[in-house]
């Protein structure tokens, strides 16, 4: 397997999760996991970078992306609880008082 | 795995953490505050209060006194130190401090009584201070994600109000998608250079062609900063948020970050990418036109004055951005006073949306400040001020700040985006002094007195006076913005 196969796999995951923050209308978590998809497919991006071009820094940087992902990911879902006890609910059509 | 052990092991490593002091500072002060917070028995949370503001002095006192008056690259070239680093630092901490003090009665009024509220603040700042030290893709990333995730927090600070945890949950898909656009460019910029040093880049962007995937990866970190700058077409957060978000923490959100993000752009653009200014110049220039005239189009059509705020935050990133579209340190310098200055008078504005705040009720509608100068003449003055100061009137700092960007678009051959961005601030005109209007010669409805907490009043002094005397002597701000591009 080549450099452009692992950078297409990791070109469609970051075309999936954006498309899928797009047109998601249904469900907040859906949209945190679309955000952790994301930052996978720059993972995949930076491991197989770092491979090619037998450096290590790709895999040092794909570490610290993982722990600010966890952190990420802890905010999101504390928000997430908050938005549940506010609203009853997490969908997100519900998310319309703020426009204009 | 090997070349990573050499480097741990090399002798070259640097154990001088002097110049990291500031940093160190506080974040050992803030987890100390953690600590002392978890086992206060104090309600109020004055302590935790006082603390911070005396860890925040603390720091902008160290800051100030290792200023540094060279450019040095440290700690394997991830952090750098110069005068630039150096003033954002002080600016961030000075409008940290000066949000806090609005923060303070506010949150005391709507029982957001926490200490975390506080702490929040330190460690949004501390990311700042790494954010503009950054020297290294790797270290500006860490740095816009430990302020980034402080901001989410605080925005859904408010946690029994709706609009504040929609908010939040906007804020905090925005900008986790802004921070994946920001990361997958650097991932790029990886791969084709090998490197993640904003010098060694530079370095290679000297010697080679910069390639279609480098430019590829360009976009994608210009899209990412402009989502943390809120620019069109990446700006749907901004009103929403800043309108959701409690008053107190709109504050901040308006004034430091956007400083901070200033500081990424230049690192990443001027530091990294000075090799392909064209390339990003014309993608900076699509975001500035846009910003000025939807900014200022849908500006005028807001009822909500915190919306109103937003969207006029949203003209001003497109007039900020003139000066670094020019490219050369004549325009960032222009751009630095602009960012300051902006700062300082959203920070002003917003505080008056605090002041005015009765109780539990807030202020919301353009119409709750009718007749403001009849109940409170100084209150009245000081707001048209800072509104006046946005549209850029003279003698106020926000019309220098105009100046100086179209003339530094002027000079570097742009005509074209000078004319727009005056044509713009004409219609800017309209709806800031539609606010002034609303304050001067509309009845009151309510006649009472304003009475504010003593911390309020002086915040508002400051920033008030602050954007006068700039205002009337703006040459040594001036001066300073100018010094701290010396080395580009």
């Amino acid at each position: 397997m080549s450099l452009t196969h692992y950078l297409t796999v990791s070109a469609v995951l970051f075309a999936i999760s954006v498309v899928g923050i797009v047109i998601n209308r249904k469900n907040v978590i859906t949209l945190l996991m679309c955000i952790e998809l994301m930052l996978l497919a720059v993972n995949t991006n930076f491991i197989a970078f770092s491979r090619y071009l037998d450096d290590s820094v790709g895999q040092v940087f794909v570490f610290f992306i993982l722990t600010v992902a966890a952190a990420e990911a802890a905010i999101g879902l504390a928000i997430l609880v908050v938005l549940f006890r506010t609203h009853r609910a997490i969908d997100v059509e519900q998310l319309e008082e703020l426009k204009g | 795995m090997s070349t990573l052990l050499a480097s741990l092991t090399a002798p070259t490593i640097s154990h001088d953490f002097w110049p990291l002091l500031p940093e160190l500072f506080l974040l050992t002060a803030a987890s100390i505050l953690l600590i002392v917070d978890v086992f206060s028995t104090d309600i109020d949370r004055k302590l935790s209060y006082n603390l911070a503001q005396l860890i925040l002095i603390s720091t902008g006192v160290i800051v100030l006194f290792q200023f540094p008056t060279s450019q040095d690259f440290l700690y394997h070239r991830h952090f750098i130190n110069d005068p630039l680093s150096a003033t954002i630092k002080v600016s961030v901490i000075v409008l940290a401090s000066i949000s806090l003090m609005f923060a303070r009665p506010y949150i005391l009024q709507r029982k957001i009584l926490r200490g975390e509220y506080y702490l929040l603040h330190l460690f949004a700042v501390l990311g700042m201070m790494v954010l503009v030290s950054g020297a290294s893709l790797l270290s500006l990333y860490l740095g816009l994600e430990l302020m980034s995730l402080c901001l989410y927090a605080l925005v859904a600070m408010r946690r029994r109000e709706k609009l504040s945890a929609e908010a939040a949950v906007k804020y905090f898909v925005m900008g986790a998608i802004a921070s994946g656009f920001i990361l997958y460019g650097i991932s790029f910029v990886y791969g084709v250079t090998g490197k993640i040093h904003l010098a060694d880049i530079a370095a290679y962007l000297t010697e080679n062609e910069a390639s279609l995937t480098l430019r590829f990866a360009l976009v994608f970190l210009v899209t990412g900063l402009a989502f943390k700058f809120g620019a069109v077409p990446f700006q749907m957060w901004v009103p929403d948020v800043y309108h959701g978000a409690p008053t107190s923490t709109t504050v901040f959100l308006a004034s430091a970050p956007k400083v901070a993000a200033f500081g990424l752009a230049i690192r990443i653009l001027v530091f990294g990418f000075a090799g392909i200014l064209a390339d990003w110049q014309s993608l900076l220039m699509i975001l500035a036109v846009l910003s000025m005239l939807v900014g200022n189009l849908v500006a005028l059509a807001q009822t909500n004055i915190k919306r109103l705020l937003a969207y006029s935050a949203i003209a001003h990133m497109g007039y900020f951005l003139l000066g670094l579209i020019a490219g050369n340190s004549e325009g960032y310098s222009a751009s630095f006073f602009y960012i300051l200055t902006y700062a300082i008078t959203s920070l002003g504005g917003f505080g008056c949306l605090i002041y005015l705040a009765k109780g539990q009720q807030e202020i919301n509608q353009i119409d709750d400040l009718k007749g403001l100068g009849m109940r409170n003449p100084w209150a009245g003055l000081l707001i048209s001020f800072l509104f006046l100061s946005m549209a850029g009137l003279p003698p106020f700092v926000g019309f220098w700040a105009k100046l100086e960007v179209i003339k530094a678009v002027l000079n570097s051959g742009h005509i074209w985006l000078a004319i727009i961005a005056a044509a713009m601030s004409i219609i800017g005109l309209f709806y800031y002094l539609k606010v002034v209007k609303v304050i001067f010669f509309d009845k009151p409805e309510i006649e009472n007195p304003i009475r504010a907490e003593r911390s309020l009043r002086l915040g508002l002094g400051i920033t008030g006076i602050a954007v006068a005397v700039l205002g009337l002597f703006p040459a040594q701000l001036m001066d300073l913005c100018q010094k701290v591009f010396q080395y580009i």
